[in-house]
């Protein structure tokens, strides 16, 4: 989304103090200045604070909301301009504080699995787990033995409360899985590829074998979207609200549910499209192909944004974590590679797996699950913006049939799998974000408050066509523009009104302004400035021969004969 | 005839207006030389006389120089006088009076005073005045300058503009203002003002205060004294210790460490016999101390002057003894405390020190022989001597033998170097033997062992100069035939886990190559038909591959396409659950030939395509396509002769070639398994900012500005309320009233004093006068 590293909480009564200090290391710091006579600053029981002002902040955690990006050099500003910048490097430091002061209310921290000194987590089975957690967290782990209608793809709701899954031979159900309450179950005598939640829990669209269909949480059939034909995939963008559907006639279509129109159809070109997984971070949608390849998509861009080549075999998976930083994929080539998405799309790690994963998803928290025919594999990184390590798994686990359909639950250390034998809910310690905003992603809200932040969402709708790669570039100057602007206006006006105006020299009194001191002054400016030009011109020209000598041969005398 | 009498004529008629003109002209000179001398005048008059005495058209000029029957008043003649009349001759009389000076007096001043000039137009004062005006006016509402300003810069205003009295008064000023009202109040009030306790600020009793607040001048006076006498010794003490420090004598610095080191020890002695606790923490101390001297191999042959001797030990004994005494010194410190017996511990010593001893050729050697990673393999060697020395010494050929013969399995051309290795270790292993035999006799072992180190130093040099040559020899052998393949021993050796579908037989080395090969297509196909194996073996000798004309040189940005797709990786072993015992046996006993058979199922699946190439190509593709093109605009046939067949020549093309500008070097430049896409999105740059605003000049300082996110989902409540304060707020219900002077500070105000200059223009200051009297003069 195109929403860069949110904080995901919002305190409502924090209360913050309007100075505030950085501070390298927790200390005491200095008594503020205003306070000239220490009586004043003792209270009335006489007692003195012995940490007078704001409570320190450490500089990480500010380092962590500070966004401007102080590694470019700006040239030389007016005075004016200096001050305005001044300001917004002042608002950025504040808001900077303010939100790190507020990290002290993320309550909650994520759990996870350690082994007893060299134990291999990957041996602790689940029951061992659900044995050792609470009641609570152990009713969350079921397995729901559905054997009757084939293999099953299944999907959380944004806040994690709610489960849809479609089995390939029709059936289709809706519940709050927490409370094991069902919303629906229908049977669409159809096959069903996939199915997805779109912005809330109350809409539901299911691929079906030839259209794509939406119903509601009861299971009534809303619309049937006959223009989106032989759907094999669907990924929903919550903040632009676009469903974008993979189908089999190689057709990427975007759908903008909040008007029920479509935005753009993609023609991908590569064949049958089975892959396909969306980036969290910006709303590109990764495309994975059968020549290897994967392929980056916008709404806005008739053709891919960047295409990589990951694998030797065609693409069986692809997934993106929750920051937008890396890069999961799989080939037919039993290999799975991480990459670095941050502009240099390398592998950052490979593996060769033995059958070769078929399904692949990321945590919250950068945990990477794959499943391989009937084993689940999780692996789990250092930190959370760390890749998963591929040397060891986390933990694994074998279902009673091959793996159809991935996804951890947002907000709870819970893996959903879907296969043949019906739905299972795995515990894996560690894999959700421990603290939710209630604002955004309430697991507990009512239906009013559902209803308020719809409301919201649809207001705060980001347009569809601003969908790119990098979506900060969007605060920048689109300088292609400006510079055909400006040269118009100099076309239009005859003169460029920001040209540099030439030097007039100053008026000097007892007899230094002659006519000849001024001409001999004006001369001397503009010989320097001629200079300067010239010892750029030199620079560039030595830069430009640096750069061409090593390709060339030594220079011989006979070349002068050669034909 | 007749022509003639009229030019005649004509000529005539000339020359009598000629003659009329004169005496006008005469008439004026007259009337303006009136005031010319004598001389002159009668010169004229002497011309004229001349030039009437041709007779004809004679005049008589009315001069009158003396007194004649007409005398008028208008006709007075000033001749002969020469000089104006003043108006003041005409009153003086023949005498002179003195009642007249003053009316001369004052007849002077009115002469003297010029005549009153004319009054500028009407719209002339009035512009002077407005400039005026204006002058004063800018300069009175230039104060108000700093409050504009401030009021522009301000965050938020909010309107009607007053001061703002501080809301809350802090606490202790109301309790000041507070009185004991009730009857329990005024009675602990009356406790505590008896007792002398303080009502207000409840921490200090006056007298506990008074008692602070004393403290004797003579106390005061110590205490500085003290001060000062610890300060001077810490200065003394500080100026020793850096005397001390320069000394660069050795000599000097050896004896303090000896006399320490004695103190030191004399201590000790005392203390154990005082306080045997004591002394045993500092033995504890003095152990530590050896332990990090163990640790941190300060006595190593490793130093500058250590390598120093080492080179001179050879020729020079005594360098050799220092050298000697170094290594005893390190054997000492790094002795492992917990040892069995003296002699093997002494004997593992040796060897450490031979160890150390040998130069680096000898490692190198061990490497060629024994495998990839030197390091790990040094470390094993040495242990397994070491293990074999105390256990049996026959032993060690045999185990490297083996060791070799391992090694020798994969790589067959080293054979050579191995027989040079055996026959090394061979010799080493005697004289292992005859050391240990040595070492019976403890005198005298010193000199042997050092001679016997020496013996091995020139043994291990040939054989290391033998082994250089081999290799050399058969490199060449490698160049010329070049069908030998040289193994590689950087590439790790574990093959298996290489997917076999990543080898291919053509093998790609730079992306440059690659292209080539994509153009010529001949060449591909000649490479494609090699066998797999042969493949395999091009493909780990990059190198020096034989047809390969030029070994280009690697750039170091690029990344080899083929290398990020072959990158080996470690394949997991088991992937079942691993608690199953019996599944796992099951899958780690089928592994192998299952994914044999799964490799073999792959490579055919995916025998027709080529992934890469037919990447590659649509890379070059888009590169191409985003190329800005050439125009070209030579037109065939002019200045030379055209058609069919006939080309423009190169010249011509060359001179009408207009070369597009070369764009910015593309994002995947380096990245030659990505192609990023350089298109714009217009779409998104609809909503991107297109014009500078004012005060900026640059877009990246105006970027600098709106990188802060201002929405409340990136911010806390507070922020997000503090970023979208609007700029303006004005509070319902009241009169927003014109600022006035009073309220920022002035005294008075401005337009007072605006309206005195309009409506009385004559009060004019002295720079304006001159002004207007500037204006007059123009």
């Amino acid at each position: 989304m195109s929403r860069p590293r949110k904080t995901n909480f919002r305190p409502k009564n924090a209360y913050i103090l309007k100075k505030s200090r950085i501070s390298k290391k927790p200390q005491v710091p200095k008594k503020p200045r205003e306070w000239k006579n220490p009586e004043s600053q003792r209270g009335l029981s006489g007692a003195q604070d012995p940490f007078p002002g704001p409570a320190p902040v450490p500089v990480e955690v500010v380092q962590k909301f500070c966004r401007i990006d102080k590694s470019r050099k700006l040239p030389h500003s007016k005075a004016k301009t200096r001050s305005r910048l001044e300001v917004a490097e002042a608002e950025e430091e504040e808001t900077s504080i303010k939100a790190a002061r507020s990290e002290l209310l993320l309550a909650e921290e994520p759990g996870f699995l350690e082994g007893e000194d060299g134990e291999d987590t990957a041996k602790i089975c689940q029951a061992d787990i659900v044995e050792a957690v609470d009641i609570a967290s152990a009713a969350k782990h079921f397995d729901l033995n559905l054997r009757q209608f084939g293999p099953y793809r299944l999907n959380y709701s944004r806040t994690g409360r709610h489960l849809a899954f479609g089995g390939r031979r029709g059936h289709v159900a809706a519940l709050d899985w927490v409370t094991k309450k069902l919303m629906c179950e229908i049977n669409v005598m159809e096959a069903v590829r996939d199915i997805r939640f779109l912005h809330s829990e109350a809409l539901l669209a299911v691929a079906q074998n030839r259209w794509l269909h939406i119903y509601d949480n009861q299971g009534i059939e809303l619309h049937c979207i006959r223009r989106c034909d032989r759907v094999t995939r669907l990924e929903f963008l919550p903040f632009h609200f676009l469903l974008a559907t993979a189908s089999e006639t190689g057709f990427l279509t975007y759908l903008d549910v909040s008007v029920g129109k479509i935005v753009a159809a993609l023609n991908a070109r590569a064949g049958r499209l089975d892959v396909m997984s969306q980036n969290p971070y910006n709303a590109v949608i990764h495309l994975g192909h059968s020549n290897g390849t994967v392929s980056l998509w916008s709404p806005a861009m008739k053709e891919p944004l960047a295409k990589i080549l990951c694998h030797r075999g065609g693409v069986r998976a692809v997934a993106v974590d929750s920051t937008g930083t890396y890069m999961a994929t799989s080939g037919l080539d039993h290999q799975l590679k991480i990459f670095d998405l941050r502009g240099t799309y390398q592998p950052l790690s490979t593996r060769t797996l033995p059958h070769g994963a078929g399904h692949l998803a990321f945590s919250q928290r950068g945990l990477l699950v794959a499943g391989m025919g009937d084993v689940v594999n999780i692996w789990a990184g250092q930190g959370k913006a760390s890749p998963p390590s591929l040397e060891q798994p986390y933990l694994t686990h074998r279902l009673s049939g091959p793996v159809h359909g991935l996804q951890f639950c947002p907000f709870e250390d819970v893996l959903g799998v879907g296969h043949t034998g019906g739905i299972t809910s795995m515990l894996v310690p560690g894999a959700g974000e421990p603290n939710f905003d209630g604002l955004e992603s309430n697991p507990y809200r009512s239906r009013k408050q559902r209803q308020e932040w719809e409301v919201k969402a649809l207001l705060e709708k980001v347009p569809a066509e601003l969908i790119c790669l990098d979506p900060r570039a969007l605060a920048e100057v689109d300088v292609i523009s400006l510079e055909q602007g400006k040269k118009e206006q100099i076309e239009r006006l005859g003169y460029d009104p920001q040209a540099k105006a030439p030097f007039q020299p100053k008026p000097k009194q007892k007899g230094r302004s002659s006519t000849a001191s001024l001409v001999k002054r004006k001369r001397k400016v503009m010989d320097e400035e001629h200079r300067d030009k010239v010892r750029q011109s030199l620079q560039q020209q030595h830069h430009k021969e640096a750069k061409a000598k090593p390709t060339g041969a030594r220079p011989s005398a006979l070349d002068r004969f050669v034909r | 005839m007749t022509a003639n009498r009229l030019a005649e004529s004509l000529l005539a008629l000339s020359q009598q207006e000629e003659l009329a003109d004169l005496p006008k002209d005469y008439l004026l000179s007259e009337s303006e030389d009136e005031g010319d001398n004598d001389g002159e005048r009668k010169h004229q008059k002497l011309l004229e006389a001349i030039s009437s005495l041709d007779g004809k058209n004679r005049r008589k000029l009315a001069e009158r120089s003396e007194a004649s029957l007409k005398v008028s008043e208008f006709n007075v003649s000033s001749e002969g006088s020469g000089e104006k009349l003043v108006l003041a001759d005409l009153l003086e009389p023949v005498k002179t009076s003195s009642s007249l000076a003053t009316v001369k007096k004052q007849l002077s001043r009115v002469k003297s005073k010029k005549t009153v000039e004319l009054p500028l137009n009407k719209e002339e004062i009035e512009r002077i005045h407005r400039e005026v005006a204006f002058n004063k006016t800018a300069q009175v509402l230039s104060k108000w300058d700093p409050v504009v300003l401030k009021n522009r810069q301000a965050e938020q205003l909010v309107f009607p503009l007053e001061k703002e009295e501080p809301a809350i008064a802090p606490i202790e000023h109301v309790l000041s203002g507070w009185k004991a009202r009730t009857p329990l109040e005024q009675e602990i009030f009356n406790l505590l003002h008896k007792n002398k306790q303080p009502v207000t600020d409840p921490l200090l009793t006056p007298v506990e205060k008074a008692s602070l607040r004393a403290m004797s001048l003579e106390e005061a006076k110590m205490r500085r004294a003290e001060l000062q006498r610890a300060r001077a010794l810490q200065s003394y003490y500080e100026a020793k210790a850096r005397r001390e420090k320069k000394i660069k004598s050795k000599k000097y610095h050896k004896v303090v460490k000896k006399g320490k080191a004695k103190k030191a020890l004399k201590e000790f002695e005392q203390l154990r016999k005082v306080n045997p606790a004591a002394a045993l923490e500092e033995l504890e101390k003095i152990e530590k101390a050896r332990m990090m001297e163990r640790m941190s191999l300060k006595h190593q042959n490793s130093g500058k002057w250590a390598k120093s001797k080492a080179i001179m030990a050879k020729y020079d004994l005594e360098a050799r003894q220092a050298m000697q005494e170094q290594l005893s010194k390190n054997k000492e410190l790094t002795q492992k405390l917990q040892v069995a017996s003296e002699s093997e511990e002494e004997e593992g010593g040796t060897e450490d020190v031979e160890e150390l001893l040998v130069p680096d050729v000898v490692n190198e050697v061990q490497m060629n022989a024994d495998g990839p990673n030197p390091w790990m393999l040094r470390s094993c060697t040495s242990d397994t001597k070491e293990a074999a020395t105390q256990e049996d010494p026959e032993q060690l050929p045999e185990l490297e033998a083996h060791g070799v013969s391992e090694s020798e399995g994969e790589e067959r051309p080293v054979a050579e170097e191995e027989i040079l290795l055996r026959e090394f270790e061979e010799r080493r292993s005697l004289r292992k033997r005859s050391e240990l035999s040595q070492d019976a006799e403890p005198a005298g072992s010193q000199e042997t062992k050092d001679s016997g180190s020496q013996e091995v130093l020139s043994e291990l040099r040939v054989l290391s100069q033998k082994l250089k040559e081999n290799h050399q020899s058969r490199k060449q052998k490698a160049s010329s035939e070049g069908t030998i393949p040289q193994v590689q021993r950087e590439e790790p050796a574990p093959e298996e886990e290489e997917p076999l579908l990543l080898q291919r037989p053509e093998r790609v080395q730079t992306l440059e190559e690659l292209e080539e090969l994509g153009k010529e297509e001949c060449f591909q196909n000649k490479e494609l038909p090699r066998p797999v194996l042969e493949g395999q073996q091009s493909e780990r000798t990059p190198n020096n591959r034989p047809d390969a004309p030029k070994e280009k040189k690697k750039k170091e940005q690029m990344i080899d396409l083929q290398n990020l797709l072959t990158t080996q990786s470690p394949s997991v072993k088991s992937l079942a659950v691993p608690t199953i015992e019996e599944l796992l046996s099951l899958v780690s006993s089928q592994e192998d030939e299952e994914e044999r058979n799964h490799r073999q199922m792959i490579k055919e699946a995916f025998a027709g395509d080529d992934v890469i190439r037919d990447f590659l190509k649509e890379k070059r593709e888009a590169v191409e396509a985003s190329k800005p093109k050439d125009v070209d605009l030579t037109l065939p046939g002019w200045g030379e002769w055209g058609g069919v067949g006939l080309k423009p020549s190169a010249k011509k093309r060359r001179r009408f070639l207009i070369k597009a500008p070369e764009g910015p070097p593309r994002k995947d430049k380096n990245l030659p398994n990505v192609i990023i896409n350089e298109k714009r999105n217009i779409h998104a740059a609809a909503h991107q900012v297109r014009v500078l605003p004012y005060p900026f000049t640059h877009h990246w300082q105006f970027e600098r500005t709106i990188q802060t996110p201002i929405g409340s989902t990136w911010n806390t409540q507070r922020a997000f309320q503090k970023l979208t304060t609007p700029k303006v707020v004005t509070k319902p219900g009241h009169i927003i009233n014109p600022i006035k002077a009073e309220d920022v500070g002035y005294r008075s105000s401005s337009r007072s004093d605006l309206s005195v200059i309009q409506r009385n223009p004559k009060r004019i200051t002295t720079r304006h006068k001159k002004q207007l009297k500037k204006c007059s003069v123009d």
